[in-house]
């Protein structure tokens, strides 16, 4: 049974940057008409070269070979730019490779979007057929699957609504419902377990690994390395285009999870950063102490110092720091207590970070330098969205035996709660 | 194992050739197309309160207009044909021919959302507009078909069905959503590079209206200028309005003789709008 279902053959995907082609006909037709005439094209910007540089393209995907045989869950894993997306939408077929061979055995679906082609004004039944058909399902089909379509998206009694009048939710249901009755023999599945209540997000994990374990190719692509765990068999990951892993899931996970920018060093003074205050107080430099890595266990206290240049008379300044969690919201806020700064002066700041209560994942740190008077105004002298990232390592042994469910149980981890048992 | 492989089923490889439309896969989605077609009524007149009767208004209004301009202030000269019945049966093949090429001239960009989530033959789009259409055109030849019925069994009436050209309406359907889908995804193509052509649509199949014998005939350029005949009758859906007219009320027109010209203009049009067609529909999504 395990057979080849899909092979994906040195593709290599390159996108020309910048605008595409002279825009409008008559640039175009000006262009070729010097051109035949052999005269210099009247639309060239002056000093550039006759033909575009190599460097005007960025290839999104560079020879990438892949394979999946019949049953294989396979994620593939990336920081956002990896080429993920892109690999998806040439094996999906939405656009053509620059070079190389994809070859694929049996069906396709791929959800790179649930709902796709959805009509608002139509009600869910007919959503269903609508849908269905554009993922490649024929009428016959989709009337012999409807029945367990609408029992899968736990919607019944709406099913004769416009689907305009549904919440987020129902929709989300309704189109995986449909997406997960197609019996593909290849399932694309980017990030669609984002939405929908978190009972639901288990039901179609459980599909999905249905799909998977009844001899189908599941390729999974998510920041969310839980689900990735719980369905994937195999991962790949991919790195600038280039795939640099293809193996266990575990092993792809830690490569994914080191490549934020975790370097201990970080010179700030570079960043971008909003002009704040003419950046009168602005960091110069980060440095993380004792920790290579940046992985903390939970309960850890990350250390690091933070050096910055005053040229203003400050007598309340902070350090503010705030944490992003994976999907980029806002999760935390702490800050210093109050110190002075001169015109001139170029401290270094030492700053100890309890990770107390934090929940193990992976978080972004931004850093901001506020100054504020006793009543309680502020003004923000350097703000920098990205210092970096840090992990905190899920550790079942000291919760118990429990994995952190982030989507569910969010990021924070509170004390245990108190009892008496009477 | 090795032995027992099956053939791949698809094979993805990057744009080359310039014909590469799998009319296989295209019939296997026929179903997609008859869906899109329901969705298309259905969605077209919800929230209106005449609903599908908007099909009929909108060429009587027409036919109506052409007849009290054209017809009574111009006193243009219809073949000694009831101007009503004259105006109404070029209103609605040309209404046909227009409502398929402005709307397939779209495919690309309307479509682009769609197009770059879910993968099916692009050229499922521009079918399901033709037939769409197609839809409104026999309701609207219905009401015409009663109207002819009417002028034709007036005492001493003018109006004399030819049934042997009758018969080839079905043709004549398929040449004129051929044309316009033709037209269509030649302009759609175009259309993902340059966007200039979308203006052009608009005014340009108006202009393309009054260069074809709709609210006229032809007749009468050929008592004016006969030189220009032969430019004149470049124009495909000339012989098709006038075909349309000759079987339908029994008048004898020149146009007719032109008929192998506009089929040949319509398999180059079509010849070329695929080849353009299945050029753009691989990489689009990277230009639009």
């Amino acid at each position: 049974m395990s057979d080849r279902i899909l092979e994906i053959d040195g593709v290599s995907k390159r996108y020309r940057l910048g605008s595409i082609g002279g825009g409008t006909l008559h640039g175009d037709l000006t262009s070729w008409f010097a051109r035949v005439r052999g005269k210099e094209d009247p639309n060239r910007k002056i000093g550039a070269s006759p033909r575009p540089g190599p460097n005007a393209t960025f290839m999104a995907l560079d020879d990438v070979s892949l394979a999946a045989d019949r049953g294989d869950a396979l994620a593939i894993l990336g920081r956002n730019g990896a080429g993920k997306s892109t690999l998806l939408k040439l094996i999906s077929r939405i656009t053509a490779p620059t070079a190389g061979e994809i070859r694929i055995r049996g069906r396709v679906a791929s959800l790179l979007e649930i709902g796709t082609g959805f009509h608002q004004e139509l009600s869910g039944r007919e959503n269903i057929y609508l849908n269905g058909a554009i993922l490649g399902m024929s009428r016959a089909e989709i009337t012999s699957k409807i029945g367990e379509i609408i029992e899968f998206s736990e919607i019944e009694q709406f099913i004769d609504t416009p689907v305009k009048r549904y919440s987020s939710g129902m929709y989300v249901k309704l189109a995986f419902a449909v997406a997960a009755h197609l019996d593909p023999d290849v399932l694309i599945c980017d990030e669609v377990l984002a939405v929908g209540d978190l009972t639901f997000q288990q039901k179609c994990l459980g599909k999905m690994s249905d799909v998977a374990r009844g001899g189908r190719t599941v390729l999974y692509v998510s920041h969310n390395m839980r689900t990735v765990n719980q369905l994937c068999t195999r991962a790949a990951y991919l790195e600038h285009g280039k795939l640099l892993y293809d193996g266990t899931v575990s092993r792809a996970i830690d490569l994914y999870a080191g490549s934020g920018v975790r370097t201990v060093d970080r010179n700030l003074d570079r960043m971008k950063r909003a002009k704040l205050q003419g950046l009168l107080i602005r960091m110069l430099a980060m440095r993380i102490l004792g920790s290579e890595t940046m992985e903390y266990q939970m309960d850890d206290t990350m250390e690091f110092e933070v050096k910055f240049r005053s040229d203003a008379q400050e007598s309340r300044l902070r350090l503010r720091l705030m944490l992003r969690n994976n999907s980029s919201s806002p999760v935390a806020m702490t800050q210093t207590d109050t110190f002075e700064v001169k015109p001139g002066d170029t401290p270094t700041l030492r700053v100890r970070f309890p990770l107390t209560s934090i929940a193990p994942g992976e978080y972004g740190i931004k850093l901001a330098l506020i100054g504020g008077d006793p009543r309680g105004r502020s003004m923000h002298y350097d703000l920098i969205e990205d210092v970096g990232h840090f992990i905190i390592t899920d550790d079942p042994s000291r919760t118990e035996g429990f994995l952190w469910q982030e989507p569910s149980w969010g990021n924070f981890r509170l004390s245990r709660l108190e009892m008496e048992i009477r | 194992m090795q032995g027992q492989q099956e053939p791949w089923d698809t094979i993805i490889r990057p744009k080359r050739g310039w014909f590469d439309i799998d009319f296989k896969e295209l019939i296997r989605y026929w179903d997609l197309a008859v869906l899109l077609v329901k969705r298309n009524f259905t969605v077209l007149y919800k929230q209106t309160i005449l609903g599908p009767a908007w099909v009929v208004i909108q060429p009587l209004m027409t036919t109506l207009v052409f007849t009290v301009v054209f017809g009574g202030i111009a006193g243009l000269p219809t073949d000694g044909m009831p101007s009503f019945l004259f105006y109404m049966g070029g209103n609605i093949l040309w209404g046909y021919f227009s409502s398929c090429l402005s709307e397939t001239s779209r495919t690309f960009i309307s479509n682009r959302g769609l197009f770059g989530k879910v993968y099916f033959p692009r050229l499922v789009m521009p079918i399901s507009v033709s037939l769409s259409k197609l839809i409104n055109f026999l309701v609207q030849f219905v009401i015409f078909s009663l109207f002819l019925v009417y002028f034709a069994l007036k005492p001493g009436s003018p109006v004399h069905p030819n049934f042997a050209m009758i018969a080839f309406t079905p043709l004549l359907l398929i040449q004129t959503a051929v044309l316009g889908m033709g037209f269509g995804i030649i302009i759609s193509s175009l259309t993902t590079k340059y966007r200039d052509l979308n203006m052009l649509v608009g005014f340009g199949v108006h202009l393309w209206m009054y260069a074809t014998p709709v609210a006229y005939s032809s007749s009468l350029l050929v008592d004016k200028h006969p030189e220009l005949i032969g430019l004149y009758m470049i124009n495909p859906m000339t012989p098709v309005i006038e075909y349309f007219r000759s079987a339908y009320l029994g008048v004898e027109n020149i146009s007719l003789h032109y008929m192998p010209l506009s089929v040949a203009v319509t398999l180059v049009v079509m010849v070329l709008g695929l080849l353009l067609f299945s050029r753009v529909e691989k990489t689009f999504m990277d230009t639009v």
